[in-house]
């Protein structure tokens, strides 16, 4: 299966490297080379320099084919048209956004885009993190 | 009117002086950098609003809500015009936007997405060219982009093969048809009989796309 992942920065680099792993024939795109140092000295899959934006740039990445798409750059808006270009273009059944901003990815996934929103997540996460601490109130202090 | 225009920048802060001046019009802009900002909040005071226009939050701030009768997104950026649009047309049900192209290769995700109409300087440079310049035998002078039409202007030159044929005898193609005929500085609309003579310069409208066949059946042998 094909992945494409657009977007190599920390977080895309490293789906990029875990769905190798787990099998996947995966293409990164970024618009910086030094991109490709992220992605290590072994790495088997494409590459594609440029703006995932550009149609060409997609084409070339060889989104027709792809079984899925990442879209996972340092721009919520860019992610969301890319992400919204690779779904109604391209016709892909697995598009997945990474949307840092928790209103406009509540939005898109009304309408219909896979939106992640790490901010949620990570909102979540420290909620639960506050609450496990089980503290106590504190006892009035002896007078 | 009540009209948001998002982008403080040279096309943004114009607009709004332009709108502002005609007295007429409730504005409101919104612009993100702050060195911009204060600037133009010396200008049009409380009528600026600093902020990324992308965000919901400072939308309703400046009252998308209400709905405004018009939102013009002329950020110099084509992903924050298309995501201010589709906020303000899906989310508040504004009625028109009209976002700015900076790159003219992102016209076509805002045809994807349905955004329009769309305003880029470059492509308006472009058509005046081609207007100028009479190695470019087929000239754009107009695209309606809700129609799927565009009407484009040609000049029929000696031993064009539609020269000395009425429009009724050309092979037209399918999605096409001619309007008007120009000849020493008088236009006629054409009909069936109008003859196409060397010299005239003829209107045509037609789908995106079938330029080269009306090339073909007009110019070129």
């Amino acid at each position: 299966m094909k992945a494409l992942v657009i977007g190599c920065g920390r977080v895309g680099s490293a789906i990029a490297l875990q769905l190798e792993r787990e099998g996947w024939e995966v293409t990164a795109v970024d618009e910086k080379e030094e991109a490709l140092g992220r992605l290590g000295d072994n790495w088997a899959g494409g590459f594609v320099l440029g703006h995932g934006m550009d149609i060409q740039v997609l084409r070339d990445a060889g989104i027709e084919e792809a079984d899925a798409v990442v879209v996972a750059t340092d721009g919520d808006n860019t992610n969301i048209v890319i992400g919204q270009v690779a779904q109604e273009r391209f016709d892909n059944q697995c598009v997945v956004v990474r949307v840092l901003d928790p209103a406009r990815a509540e939005f898109y996934r009304k309408r219909g885009l896979r939106t992640v929103c790490p901010t949620s997540v990570a909102i979540d996460v420290l909620l639960d993190s506050v609450r496990a601490c089980e503290v106590r109130p504190k006892e009035p202090a002896p007078s | 009117m009540y009209i948001l225009i998002a982008g403080g920048g040279k096309v943004g802060a114009n607009l709004a002086r332009v709108l502002l001046a005609q007295g007429k019009h409730e504005v409101t802009l919104i612009e993100q950098r702050h060195d911009r900002f204060e600037r133009l909040e010396h200008e049009f005071e409380h009528q600026v609003l600093i902020g990324d226009a992308t965000e919901i939050f400072v939308l309703e701030r400046a009252g998308i809500a209400r709905p405004p009768d018009i939102v013009a997104a002329l950020t110099g950026d084509d992903e924050d015009n298309l995501i201010i649009c589709q906020l303000s047309k899906e989310k508040y049900g504004v009625q028109k936007v009209i976002a700015r192209v900076n790159d003219p290769r992102n016209q076509a995700h805002f045809d994807l997405l349905g955004i329009s109409p769309t305003v880029s300087a470059t492509r308006g440079l472009m058509a005046l060219i081609e207007h100028e310049v009479p190695e470019h035998d087929l000239v754009h002078l107009l695209e309606l982009r809700k129609e799927n039409l565009e009407i484009v202007e040609v000049q029929i030159d000696n031993g064009a093969p539609a020269a000395g044929k009425t429009v009724e005898k050309l092979d037209l193609p399918e999605g096409s048809r001619l309007i008007s005929i120009m000849r020493n500085g008088r236009s006629e609309i054409a009909v069936g009989s109008t003859e196409l003579q060397p010299g005239d310069q003829v209107l045509a409208i037609l789908q995106p796309g079938k330029e080269d066949e009306l090339r073909r059946v007009l110019l070129k042998s």
